[in-house]
């Protein structure tokens, strides 16, 4: 394959919740394809759910973009999120650190706790409801609900005021960077995103609550080894970080794909049983998420992925929503059936770095879909679903804001 | 029906006390996995498949 051969990713779309007609291509033709990434170096695109699931759980393949050799994403002289150095959290990144690092903030994500939130994020759905109804239709549905729930969310949580939420918005939105940020400002959002977190560990050590961040603290200060100042820094910071990128992104995508194709919504209004089916079906056929589809993974050993022989020293992305489309797996892929079974997507991941917070995003989008179903029956997209954006220029992608009449 | 779980292979996702709550539990302190019932009843039979099958890294083994 020539240098000039190799095409340019993330791929063009025809409209923001369509993938790509490249993924499909791949995963019949070329299951493990050579990318150009923003940052000029070259990945290889993973397209077939046993494959993408293989690269993800397979715990010899590193997260860790530091490495030399892997590929770096971004056009900022770091490379981009996966590419930074660490700074003293390489412990609790990969392996046996993980898995204790896991253990320590897993309890807080139990299906059990997870419960104890569920009328509180109803509560709170229900109060942000209010007041986008009483501004009146048509309505922000990203900057009215998508957006402030997660962050309320995940702010009581962990124990930070939620109305610092427009700086961490734009310290994620930063750190998160594909084309869109110089280094300068990469560097500025982690410092300014640092001081911040660090200030929040010093007044909650003053005062401490019945919240994750007292807890990791307690934890931290014991100075037993389990977590340094360091990572307990880099933990609260990611777990902002998600709260805002991820199911805030996905409430927007959700409310989207459902009225786009408005039975899918009227089914839930009719049968609320349909609930969390739905939800799973929109995990799975989301395409706008992840700009580029998935976490990649940067190999230290050969490995064959659908009789592909895949050298060690490659850069991996297994592509979620290529994955997710898979009629190996998924019978009728391209159908939206919220009475699927087994629907096994690969949305939060597989394998030891499965998405902690997964148990929460889902109560959160059920919960929204629930209370919009009850609420507003007659919600509907502004704009022709041909007319949705994309946003561009970060490693998380989504929707530009969402706007619904009622 | 014999149920088994890898407790170190475990990342607590609660996948499988979503799927099959008769059948799994996780512990308080860190979420980890824990077998209620390792011989669970016929009618658990397809819930536990499920759990098994959802597990994000194969945690659960069954014997049949």
């Amino acid at each position: 394959m020539t240098a000039e051969a190799i095409p340019d990713f993330p791929f063009d779309r025809a409209t923001a919740l369509e993938p790509p007609t490249e993924l499909a291509e791949l995963r019949e033709q070329c299951p493990v394809a050579h990318v150009r990434l923003p940052s000029g170096d070259t990945a290889a695109l993973v397209t077939r759910y046993d494959d993408a699931r293989a690269v993800m759980a397979d715990p010899r393949f590193s997260r860790n973009l530091a490495r030399d050799g892997a590929a770096r994403l971004s056009t900022t002289k770091d490379g981009g999120l996966f590419s930074r150095r660490k700074m003293g959290s390489e412990d609790i990144s990969e392996g046996q650190g993980h898995l204790r690092w896991r253990r320590l903030l897993s309890r807080s994500f139990t299906v059990r706790r997870m419960e104890v939130w569920r009328p509180r994020i109803q509560a709170m759905t229900d109060e942000l409801l209010d007041s986008l109804v009483a501004k009146g239709s048509p309505g922000n549905l990203s900057a009215g609900l998508g957006l402030p729930l997660p962050v309320r969310v995940i702010c009581a949580l962990v124990g930070a005021p939620s109305e610092d939420q427009d700086k961490f918005a734009h310290w994620s939105r930063t750190m998160l960077t594909l084309t869109r940020n110089t280094q300068e400002e990469v560097d500025e959002a982690y410092q300014g995103f640092n001081t911040y977190v660090s200030d929040l560990v010093d007044r909650n050590r003053a005062n401490p609550g019945d919240d994750l961040l007292s807890e990791l603290t307690q934890i931290s200060d014991s100075e037993d080894g389990r977590l340094s100042q360091a990572e307990l820094i880099a933990t609260v910071r990611g777990l902002l970080l998600a709260g805002h990128e991820t199911t805030s992104n996905m409430i927007a995508i959700m409310v989207a794909m459902l009225l786009s194709e408005r039975e899918r919504f009227e089914a839930v209004i009719d049968d609320p049983e349909l609930i969390p089916g739905t939800v799973e079906e929109v995990l799975r056929l989301d395409s706008t998420l992840s700009a580029i589809g998935g976490v990649p993974r940067f190999i230290t050993e050969d490995v064959n992925l659908s009789g592909v022989e895949v050298p060690a020293g490659s850069t991996l992305i297994p592509n979620t929503p290529a994955a997710n489309r898979d009629p190996r797996k998924f019978p009728e892929p391209e159908r939206f059936d919220p009475r699927r079974e087994n629907n096994q997507h690969l949305t939060f991941g597989a394998g030891p770095h499965f998405c902690l917070g997964q148990p929460l995003a889902r109560m959160e989008l059920q919960v929204v879909l629930g209370t919009l179903a009850r609420r507003l029956p007659s919600l509907q997209l502004r704009d022709a679903p041909g007319d949705l954006q994309l946003r561009t220029g970060g490693i998380s992608g989504g929707l530009q804001d969402v706007w619904v009449t009622w | 029906m014999k149920v088994s779980v890898d407790q170190d292979l475990c990342c607590a996702s609660g996948l499988c006390v979503m799927k099959a709550d008769q059948v799994f539990d996780q512990r308080e302190e860190d979420g980890v996995v824990i077998v209620l019932d390792e011989a669970p009843p016929l009618d658990q039979h397809e819930a536990v498949r499920a759990a098994a099958a959802a597990c994000p890294t194969l945690a659960i083994q069954l014997s049949e």
